[in-house]
């Protein structure tokens, strides 16, 4: 059985793939790969050479996989795109509808400023130039959680085009082993969430919860300059801290926040790319890479085994493991795209074309936001690389994890300890501490002046590593850790975890402000 | 009491000659006895009751609200209002009560206006007869004036006069017929194509179509967003100035209204016309138009030039191409507005529960009539991806070289456009019917139309009786958000003209008889 192989991966900007024995077989699902070309294995597709760590064995052919991504981020804002009605995921059904969120007759879009300016700072942290005049568009198709049969995006000229995003990867088995990365960002569009169905099959019936129609998505669209999984979660990662440090989107996978679509074709290098596939449903960066690969590995099987790519939507069956094709009965849709009448071309401004006397209000100032913009995570790990002698890994370990960083800030602001063994504390020691007890850094029971203090202790070498590790997971059912100062070593075993009891021979109690623990 | 403008009335109210709840209730006794003519859909007896009691109030304690406290009014039935039913003319929103009012008809209410009702459209605007709406065609006063009757007992004998009723014009035929019966002082009516100009000059009032974005569109149930403006249905010039400064201004719900300040305006009376220039379109000078019309325009615009007004022929080439250019983009604004009516969130739905999709079906097949139907089919065609650039973007190019014409000739000095509004006078029904909707409506909106692309202020003030006594009148292009310096042109010539008030006493007087003889005729209508 010709079963394709994965033969090898990253470093190189694409993945290899060989099919054994299939040198001669061409996938008919490329539409106009050229079977005569006679350039097999050469690497002549995009601008970025492909590496071959490994040389196909003759009469196999290299395969390049093609990754492109469309992710919609929800906006961080207090009320919806187009509606005074309040943005809250936790809100009962349809109890954040206006009259415009359900589309009576007569309603019309005013725009939220709140979500242009989250479009223009996301556009200005992704390198973006920022469209001085953007328009909004109709996308028509009917759908129940749609109101107005349509939703209000911008097709033709949207917000912000043509950036890049920088991420990184690791290319050997050791974290240490990491590039950089840049994907290009498309274009970044303003539009509207639609709403929620809930299919109850026992009753068949769909029922409408239009809490979320009309919230704020960005849609941030990469160009394929991707090949694999790992590389496609990584830049989501990226984006997801830099959505997240700029407080435009929550950016929570989970929690719909964030979704991303992920276009995926593979064809032969030095030929053009293959038909596509788009997969949806991607609910987790892992998914996400998993969903990737599989779906490669799957058009390099169906091509090398004779068969054909269909241009269609697949979603990601994540208890299988494996990309579905998606039930559409309707076939393909033409959006019947047409602009927005209800909406004036939305222009921005910088410090030279800002009109003289305008209403503050009324108009939004790119040069202003730029200056606003806090520090993006790249800068954040640089400094921590450069401030504290930090390995590059380790400033993304930091940054990975929501209050991860702040923590170890604030623990470096209060303990004498070199920052390498801090970095190494809360990395391993605490970080594996709180996956273990499935907590996030916020419900960390430690607070950052305990881990410092037990850093001292360690320091003035008080205690013994494995005493200060224990110590750390002591916790009380008051909420604090209890330690004694200069405890001999005798009385270590007082510190092991012990379901919160009470360390013997208290002098200090250092208080967890967090109401968890 | 009821003939009198409403600046007249409004100072009758003032000084006590009246009272709202009198002037309400003659009104709504009105409505009544005119119920034949089908200018209303739904009449709000009680709630202009209550606003005329509380208006009385005010009257009594000398906090009168302004010009319109009191004043009874009437509003299309595309506006909507809080708590009364809003049909469009249509089955698809036939029970539909919208839990907010038009920006423009809660300023009406906050200017203690009464309102008597909502007035008879075609479907969905859809028209320009007033013919096409699911509550029947509306009459046109000037059917039973003592004008017309007499011309026509002169002409042709033994004929049904009653059978032989005239249109209203359209699609605000229901609101110009209230005005022109007297059974209110001013109306609202909505303005895409000649909405409001064609019903205006068919039944002798005044129908101002304000500059795009000088008046908010919301609540008004939208035809085309990008020409919809809403307009005033008056007896006067003046009462159109005074109904505009209240309606204008910004208006946080609609973005496309202007964000200048916008004061409550009256009227100077011009008395010198001698640094005016008039343009007068060549192109509109088209074979369809009817001699009595043609000749009653050049009378007008000889007027202008004896009073010393400076009256030029001008060229808007591109004229010809308005009606094909209008009917690509209404369609496909169309065909997207009404994507919303789908029988999920409100109005009309079918009985259908197979699948979401055949319940769509079925209930856009029941609730739309033809004329929309075929709109949203066109519409969409239009919009799909292999047609989008040869009919959609190809139409926005022409629209913008039609509103480039009216720069081009106000830029070279003009003040104001004199053109006709409609072709000829009302035509009776049997008549109007015999083309179908798409046709009349290409026909009909030829004057008018253009100035919707472009945007621009028109108004028509009706200006004489023709042969056959009914009236003809004339429109007024303005520059954009000169709407004010159009109206006090328009008042020039109001009041040089001096159109004829529509005689009624006749209809008041034996109405009861016509009415029982069209309870007759009229029962399947409903």
């Amino acid at each position: 059985m010709a079963t394709p192989m994965l033969r090898w991966c990253c470093p190189g900007r694409r993945w290899i793939f060989a099919g054994i024995g299939g040198g001669s077989r061409h996938g008919r699902g490329v539409p106009t790969g050229s079977t005569s070309s006679g350039k097999r294995g050469q690497s002549s597709v995009a601008q970025q050479p492909l590496i071959t760590a490994q040389k196909p064995r003759k009469g196999e052919r290299e395969w390049a996989a093609v990754v492109g991504l469309e992710i919609h981020a929800q906006i961080a804002s207090n009320s919806k795109l187009f509606s005074g009605s309040q943005v809250d995921f936790a809100a009962p059904p349809n109890s954040l509808v206006s009259f415009f969120d359900a589309s009576l007759p007569g309603t019309l879009p005013v725009l939220n400023r709140r979500c242009v300016e989250a479009a223009v700072m996301t556009g200005l942290a992704l390198d973006c130039h920022i469209n001085r005049k953007s328009l909004f568009d109709r996308k028509h198709y009917f759908y129940a959680d749609l109101p107005a049969g349509y939703q209000i995006t911008q097709q033709r000229l949207p917000i912000a085009v043509n950036g890049s995003l920088a991420y990184s990867v690791c290319v050997g088995q050791r974290w240490s082993q990491m590039v950089t990365r840049t994907v290009g960002v498309k274009q970044i569009q303003l539009e509207q969430d639609s709403g929620k169905s809930l299919h109850d099959n026992l009753r068949s019936q769909t029922l409408i919860d239009l809490n979320r129609a009309g919230v704020g998505l960005l849609e941030v669209v990469l160009e394929p300059d991707m090949s694999c999984g790992e590389e496609a979660a990584a830049a989501i990662r990226e984006l997801q801290l830099i959505l997240q440090a700029l407080g435009t989107s929550q950016a929570n996978m989970a929690e719909g926040q964030l979704r991303v679509d992920a276009n995926i074709s593979v064809h032969h290098p030095g030929e053009p790319l293959g038909v596509r596939t788009e997969v949806k449903n991607l609910n987790s960066a892992r998914f996400l890479a998993k969903a990737i690969d599989y779906e490669i590995q799957r058009q390099i099987s169906e091509l090398e085994n004779g068969g054909k790519i269909l241009n269609e939507t697949r979603s990601f069956d994540y208890k299988l493991g494996c990309t579905v094709p998606m039930r559409d009965k309707e076939g393909k849709q033409d959006y019947r795209f047409m602009p927005e009448p209800n909406l004036p071309p939305l222009l921005l401004y910088d410090s030279g074309s800002l009109p003289t006397g305008a209403d503050p209000q009324q108009v939004i100032d790119i040069d202003q936001l730029r200056e606003q913009l806090p520090e993006l995570p790249r800068v954040t790990r640089e400094k921590l690389v450069r401030q504290y002698g930090m390995r590059p890994e380790h400033s993304f370990a930091l940054l990975n994890e929501v209050g991860l960083l702040e923590f170890f800030q604030n623990v470096m602001k209060e303990t004498r300890a070199e920052p390498k063994k801090v970095t190494s504390w809360v990395l391993n020691t605490f970080l594996g501490f709180l996956k273990q007890q499935n907590l996030a850094v916020s419900e960390s029971p430690v607070t950052p002046s305990a881990l410092a203090e037990l850093l001292d202790l360690l320091d003035r070498k008080a205690i013994s590593s494995s005493a200060a590790k224990q110590a750390q997971c002591v916790k009380t059912r008051k909420n604090s850790i209890l330690i004694k100062g200069g405890l001999p070593p005798h009385l270590q075993p007082h510190l092991t975890v012990s379901g919160g009891h009470k360390v013997p021979g208290t002098q200090r109690t250092l208080t967890n402000k967090h109401p968890e623990g | 009491m009821l003939g009198r403008t409403l600046r007249e009335v409004s100072a009758a109210l003032k000084q006590g000659q009246v009272t709202p709840t009198e002037l309400c209730q003659r009104c709504l006794s009105l409505i009544k006895k005119t119920k034949f003519l089908n200018a209303y859909i739904t009449v709000s007896e009680e709630v202009a009751l209550k606003q005329a009691e509380e208006s009385e109030k005010r009257y009594k304690k000398g906090l009168s609200l302004g010009d319109l406290d009191g004043i009874p009014v009437a509003v299309k039935d595309n506006f909507s209002t809080a708590g009364i039913e809003t049909t469009c003319a249509s089955n698809m929103l036939k029970g539909y009560v919208p839990p907010y009012n038009a920006t423009v008809v809660q300023k009406l209410l906050d200017q203690g206006a009464l309102l008597m009702g909502k007035t008879n459209l075609d479907e969905f605007a859809m028209g320009s007869g007033s013919t096409d709406g699911i509550f029947g065609p509306v009459k046109n006063p000037w059917s039973y004036s003592k004008q017309y009757r007499e011309k026509r007992k002169q002409k042709s004998h033994g004929e049904n006069e009653d059978s032989d009723w005239l249109i209203t014009g359209g699609s605000s035929g229901g609101s110009a017929a209230a005005v022109s019966a007297f059974t209110c002082f001013a109306a609202l009516g909505s303005d895409t194509g000649g909405s409001t100009r064609n019903p205006a000059a068919h039944c002798g009032v005044v129908g101002l179509k304000p500059s795009y974005g000088l008046v908010s569109r919301h609540g008004l149930i939208p035809l085309v967003n990008s020409m919809d403006v809403p307009g005033t249905l008056t007896r006067c010039v003046d009462d159109a100035a005074t109904v505009l400064g209240i309606l204008a201004g910004h208006d946080p719900k609609d973005s496309t209204t202007i964000q200048d300040p916008v004061k409550p305006f009256t009227l100077p009376s011009l008395t010198d016309v001698s640094k005016l220039c008039i343009g007068i379109p060549k192109e509109y000078l088209t074979p369809a138009l009817s001699s009595e019309v043609r000749s009653l325009w050049s009378k007008a615009a000889n007027l202008f030039e004896s009073e010393g007004a400076k009256v030029i022929e001008v060229s808007l080439p591109h004229t010809s191409y308005s009606i094909v250019c209008y009917h690509v983009l209404c369609t496909s604004e169309v065909a997207s507005n009404m994507a919303r009516f789908d029988g999920l969130e409100y109005g009309h739905r079918c009985d259908t529960d197979v699948s979401t999709e055949a319940m769509y079906a079925a209930t856009r097949r029941e609730g739309f009539n033809d004329v929309v139907r075929e709109r949203i089919l066109s519409g969409n065609f239009f919009l799909l991806k292999e047609n989008y650039e040869n009919y959609f973007v190809k139409a926005q190019k022409v629209r913008r070289l039609i509103a480039r014409d009216f720069v081009n000739v106000f830029n070279s000095g003009v003040d104001v456009l004199l053109t006709p509004t409609t072709l000829s006078e009302a035509v009776p029904h049997t008549e109007f019917i015999r083309e179908d909707n798409r046709t009349r409506s290409a026909q009909n909106d030829i004057f008018t139309q253009a100035v919707n692309m472009a945007g621009l202020p028109a108004v028509s003030v009706p200006m004489a009786l023709s042969s056959q006594g009914l009236p003809i009148g004339l429109q007024f292009i303005g520059r954009a958000f000169c709407d004010q310096q159009l109206l006090t042109v328009a008042k020039w010539f109001e009041k040089r003209v001096q159109f004829p008030v529509i005689q009624l006493q006749e209809l008041m007087d034996d109405c009861s008889s016509i009415f029982e003889n069209e309870k007759l005729a009229s029962v399947s209508l409903k």
